[in-house]
């Protein structure tokens, strides 16, 4: 039961990790509930789907259907996270000035939902599906021991979400004053981390090049199983074997996202200072 | 400058550092030696549970999972992860390794499926 339980608390911490992050982000937008539980129930669909076309899905792009389908589904979710720092750091103030709750960013505000549905059906389809089929097997075998395997699947459901839920209650409780700061700086580096994730798996694919694998290998001081591990890798991507081509995944998604947030927050602060001198 | 002119400057400079990137790409695609291997998944244990390859090439790794349930091939010494539905084979591509001991197991059955795969 306890192996169960650790099987489904990693999957499920990734996808909670995600949902936490962006459910505080979004605190601010109105009607964000709604379409975050949206988000959940067609990634949940989408999870079962997936579950039981593996097979079809794995046999396509002649046995890469698999690795195409996730870094797809991965590079997607980092569009996803890009469109909505860089749409942060130009409203994220006007949000901030007044206070949490906006109302005249309502179309604006529909715009974000919509993207916030798409990253959260994404994470939890990635991560559901594995969880699926996992649960799946167990269910299937026959023996002795099953109901309380299920038993620890549901523990691990359980410890994933109170995870995610910390990380959220967590987010909320930092000053207004560094919150957008706080929270643009955690989904950069969730972006930048699922975006090495997807060079992962188009290496795997053979369609990208290694590049010098591993580039380092930090396994025996944080393994990628360990709990600090395991939250590292959910947060910011940390793995503890990455190829060169995963690093540079990496950079340069942190240094695109980080351009846009900039290139918008400066154009936002001279059209100010061109209100202000008119 | 507008969200629209931000996101277009960030997709640009995404392209710029794109094109720096293919050029690295196509200067290490020389190598081109390939192996291929196979595993075989059946009552949840790898046959063989020790697989001998070559060091310095790339190799092509078919696992065929014989169980009628699914199993996710996993290494955290080589990077890798796949899922494979349960009667199907399923390709992932490794290496190249430097001579060492890459441990990797079935995720979904740890106890027994556990392998290795031994680079010389």
């Amino acid at each position: 039961m306890f192996a169960t339980a650790v099987i489904v608390f990693r999957e499920v911490l990734e996808a909670a990790i995600i949902i936490g992050i962006i459910a505080a982000a979004t605190s601010s937008v109105a009607g964000r509930n709604r379409w975050l539980m949206a988000g959940f129930a067609a990634g949940l669909a989408g999870s079962a789907a997936v579950a039981a076309s593996t097979d079809a899905i794995a046999s396509m792009a002649s046995g890469i259907g698999q690795e195409l389908f996730n870094a797809a589904v991965l590079g997607v979710a980092v569009l996803m996270l890009a469109w909505h720092n860089i749409w942060m750091s130009s409203h994220g103030a006007a949000l901030a000035a007044a206070a949490r709750n906006v109302g005249n960013a309502i179309q604006d505000g529909r715009q974000e939902c919509s993207v916030l549905l798409v990253v959260v059906g994404l994470a939890v389809l990635r991560e559901g599906a594995e969880t699926v089929l996992f649960l799946y097997g167990i269910s299937t075998s026959d023996g002795s021991g099953t109901s309380s395997m299920l038993l620890g699947g549901i523990a691990g459901i359980v410890g994933g979400v109170t995870a995610g839920y910390a990380i959220y209650a967590g987010l909320l409780r930092i000053p207004l004053r560094w919150f957008f700061a706080a929270t643009g700086l955690l989904v950069l580096l969730l972006a930048a981390g699922m975006a090495a994730q997807a060079a992962r798996f188009l290496i795997q694919a053979d369609i990208l090049p290694s590049l010098a694998a591993p580039l380092w290998d930090t396994s025996a001081v944080l393994p990628e199983r360990s709990v600090p591990g395991m939250l590292l890798h959910g947060l910011i991507g940390y793995d503890p074997r990455p190829a060169g081509m995963q690093l540079i995944f990496y950079v340069f998604t942190l240094a695109a996202i980080a351009l846009g947030m900039k290139g918008v927050s400066h154009s936002r602060r001279a059209n100010n200072q061109k209100g202000n001198t008119r | 400058m507008s969200t629209i002119q931000g996101v277009f400057l960030a997709f640009r400079n995404v392209a710029v550092l794109a094109m720096g990137a293919a050029a690295v790409i196509c200067a290490s695609v020389s190598q081109a030696a390939e192996a291929e291997h196979t595993l075989v998944i059946q009552d949840h244990r790898f046959q063989p549970a020790e697989l001998m390859v070559a060091s310095g090439m790339k190799i092509k790794l078919s696992v065929e999972n014989r169980d009628p349930t699914p199993e996710e091939f996993e290494s955290h010494d080589l990077n890798r992860e796949k899922v494979i539905a349960g009667k199907s084979t399923a390709t992932i591509y490794i290496g190249p390794l430097v001579p060492g001991r890459y441990r990797f197991y079935g995720e979904f059955n740890e106890k027994t499926a556990q392998g290795v795969i031994v680079a010389r």
